[in-house]
């Protein structure tokens, strides 16, 4: 009787989660998933079942090259923020002493996030452009003669733009994990001759995997679906997955929009679950 | 309700009465008038009523300007709120927001796509008073008589609907129009004068290897296609049959020749918005570009050289107008064919004129300019004292001369209009292409 009773009432405390996922989520989900098997054109969606969206979208080479440069930014973006994020946050666990003085250090990491991430971007141009103040210095001072043309408007803006904007979602995550790090063990560690290299391979690495997991999938995610630090770095001279639903959409061609989500749904999904074999995230929670 | 109105409309056209000064009189007499049975009681309701309509319009940056809107709640006393969108947008809420808006202020190349959609409802000429003062550009497609209707989706071609309830274009005018035509000019590349150092006159000087990876080129596909075809054509590659209606195999051939270019470096950037055109050429980073005319004015208002070069192929024009939204009845009805006739009657089309776009109804715009703006904006002339902005502005000094002359020889030369083709899909996929290349 209490059995089933206990049972009912985990039945009712999970409704409201499970109504909000499905009205949230599932719902609108599944409606991206049957409008991209209809047609349309100009300025209508047409009801159908047809699966043109996906065979334009899977056969035409530009679909690849999109994809491939959205790998590329991504993997990019990862590598860095990681390097970055990982260094930042390994300081800041081990190397500040104080609690008082991490978490100084840790909040002044986030004051970037005091603008928009849109003006954080843009400040960029003004910086980097053929008069630019980087090129104006570089003049200036006789290490270069000519602009530096790569600086803007290229993939080396994108990657740079999306490494400022998101390495904090790697340093936070990997900041918490390491935290976590029972500190006999690098105690034990050490008075076992291990030198400050190994410790950091053998046992911080590690037990810092979860961190690392969790904080690859924001940026990964984050940057697979990006459009608009593509588009603005870029001088939109370069697409990826995000800008091409962007401008599906802009352009009232919400099927082939959708088709489009959900090859990339479907992507960055795979991804996660591969990120999540290599980790048990579990650990974390 | 209908019988009061018109009895209204009947008193109310005469020229010397400002609309809001007889709403004002209307309003206070309108006790005496009831008493009187003169006027059977309706402009009380009106009066009254007007002041709490709110129309909501929406479009382009060009011509959503709240100074419209203001001088909107000084002459007719209604609330009009206003909304910029870039052309993207504005199709798509024109389309899947029908109940967001009330007033549509929307390209005629975007006309052609949102019409047949339903969400406008056509409007009845015989109640626009300055109907017979719209430019015949809109009405026939040709600026005089004589002159060869351009390509493309020239207004004439989306201009009219057969009924009222009709959502198919009409071959001919009609009764019917789909947009009052409020906004238009002859698009053409600007150059920043002060970087190029030889003389620009073709539409092929976008893809000269002089200005290679200082060129730019507008990402909205529509628009951007008319300008790679003007390009495509001035340097002999491709012959079209009608460049606003191109066969799957032009679009092709324009999208290679482009992914050509890009992949050689041609392009520093693209750019999709109003400032993004105007901070690429004020920067440095683009030298020679396709731009809109009041991004000229505000590079050169930042005291930077830039010239809206007229080419010798010609202009690519585009136009706008506004729409009803097909939800409006009633008293919003009335006040919205209230709006419209007022945008026509010349205090709006001289405020457009001098930003240096046309106003649809020329003549009556002329009433509200000094002759020395007319001659500058209109005839082409040097300005005789500076020239202002519309915000008081001083954007030229003294002698200028506006760039192509007057008004005759740039709409005279427009060869093609911004459209939508029959092989839209493939257009844009194609575009795709060129911009991931």
């Amino acid at each position: 009787m209490s059995a089933s009773n206990s049972k009912r009432g985990s039945y009712f405390l999970i409704t409201p989660m499970a109504l909000v996922f499905a009205i949230f989520l599932v719902i609108p989900l599944l409606t991206i998933v049957v409008v991209s098997f209809w047609d349309y054109d100009e300025y209508r969606i047409l009801p159908d079942f047809i699966l043109e969206n996906y065979s334009y979208l899977l056969g035409s080479s530009v679909t690849w090259q999109i994809y491939l440069n959205t790998f590329k930014y991504a993997a990019l973006t990862w590598a860095f923020t990681l390097g970055i994020g990982f260094t930042v946050a390994y300081f800041l666990a081990f190397h500040v002493r104080s609690l008082t003085w991490q978490i100084i250090l840790f909040m002044v990491c986030t004051i970037p996030f005091w603008t928009s991430n849109i003006i954080r971007m843009i400040s960029w141009i003004p910086f980097l452009g053929r008069n630019g103040l980087l090129n104006q210095a570089l003049m200036g001072a006789g290490i270069i003669h000519e602009p530096l043309e790569f600086l803007l408007f290229s993939d080396f803006a994108v990657v740079l733009a999306d490494v400022h904007l998101y390495t904090l979602f790697m340093v936070v995550p990997i900041f918490n994990s390491m935290m976590r790090i029972d500190r006999s063990l690098i105690e034990a560690a050490r008075d076992n001759g291990a030198s400050a290299w190994s410790t950091l391979r053998h046992v911080i690495l590690p037990l810092s995997k979860p961190g690392i997991a969790i904080g690859s999938i924001f940026v990964i995610t984050v940057v697979m679906g990006d459009f608009i630090t593509v588009r603005l770095m870029s001088g939109g001279q370069s697409a990826s997955v995000g800008l091409q639903i962007s401008n599906e959409i802009g352009l009232l061609q919400y099927p082939a929009a959708a088709a489009s989500a959900v090859v990339l749904l479907i992507t960055v999904l795979l991804i996660v679950t591969a990120l999540l074999r290599l980790v048990d995230i579990r650990k974390e929670l | 309700m209908t019988t009061d109105k018109t009895k209204l409309k009947s008193i109310l056209p005469s020229k010397d009465v400002t609309r809001r000064g007889f709403l004002k009189g209307a309003a206070a007499t309108a006790g005496v008038a009831i008493g009187s049975g003169a006027i059977t009681g309706f402009p009380t309701i009106w009066a009254q009523n007007i002041k709490n309509v709110t129309l909501r319009q929406f479009g382009t940056g060009v011509s959503n300007i709240n100074a419209v809107a203001d001088k909107v709640k000084e002459d007719l006393g209604f609330t009009l709120q206003m909304t910029a969108l870039d052309s993207d947008a504005v199709a798509q809420r024109a389309v899947t927001q029908p109940n967001s808006f009330d007033i549509a202020d929307i390209e005629y190349w975007i006309c052609k796509k949102v019409f047949p959609a339903g969400t406008l409802q056509p409007m009845d000429t015989t109640k626009i008073k300055n109907y017979d003062k719209i430019s015949p550009l809109f009405i026939t497609g040709k600026l005089t008589p004589e002159s060869k209707i351009a390509q493309g989706t020239a207004p004439n071609t989306v201009g009219f609907v057969e009924g009222p309830d009709s959502t198919e274009f009409a071959s001919a005018p009609t009764q019917w129009m789909t947009l009052i035509p409020t906004i238009y000019n002859a698009d053409t590349l600007g150059i920043r004068p002060d970087l190029i150092n030889r003389p620009v006159n073709s539409w092929a000087d976008l893809l000269s290897s002089d200005f290679k990876g200082k060129a730019s080129i507008l990402n909205i596909p529509a628009i951007g296609i008319m300008d790679a075809a003007m390009v495509s054509e001035a340097m002999g590659e491709i012959t079209y049959g009608d460049k606003g209606n191109m066969t799957k195999d032009e679009i092709d051939q324009t999208i290679a020749l482009m992914i050509k270019a890009k992949r050689d470096g041609q392009f520093r950037a693209f750019w999709k918005s109003f400032d993004e055109s105007v901070n690429l050429m004020s920067s440095g980073e683009v030298v020679i570009q396709s731009m809109w005319s009041p991004a000229v004015a505000a590079v050169r208002s930042k005291g930077i050289e830039c010239k809206y070069q007229p080419l010798k192929e010609g202009y690519r024009a585009w136009g706008g107008g506004i729409g009803l939204a097909k939800h409006l009845s009633g008293l919003e009805l009335e006040a919205a064919y209230e709006y419209i006739n007022w945008y026509l009657s010349g205090w709006v089309g001289a405020y457009l004129n001098r930003q240096g776009y046309y106003s649809a109804a020329p003549e009556t715009a002329k009433k509200f300019m000094t002759a020395d703006e007319w001659g500058y904006w209109m005839e082409g002339k040097p300005a005789q004292s500076d020239i202002l902005s519309p915000e008081g502005k001083v954007m030229e000094k003294a002698g200028a001369v506006r760039d192509g002359g007057s008004y005759e020889e740039r709409m005279g030369h427009v060869a093609c209009w911004n459209s939508v083709m029959d092989e839209n899909k493939h257009m844009v996929r194609k575009w795709n292409e060129f911009i991931a290349a």
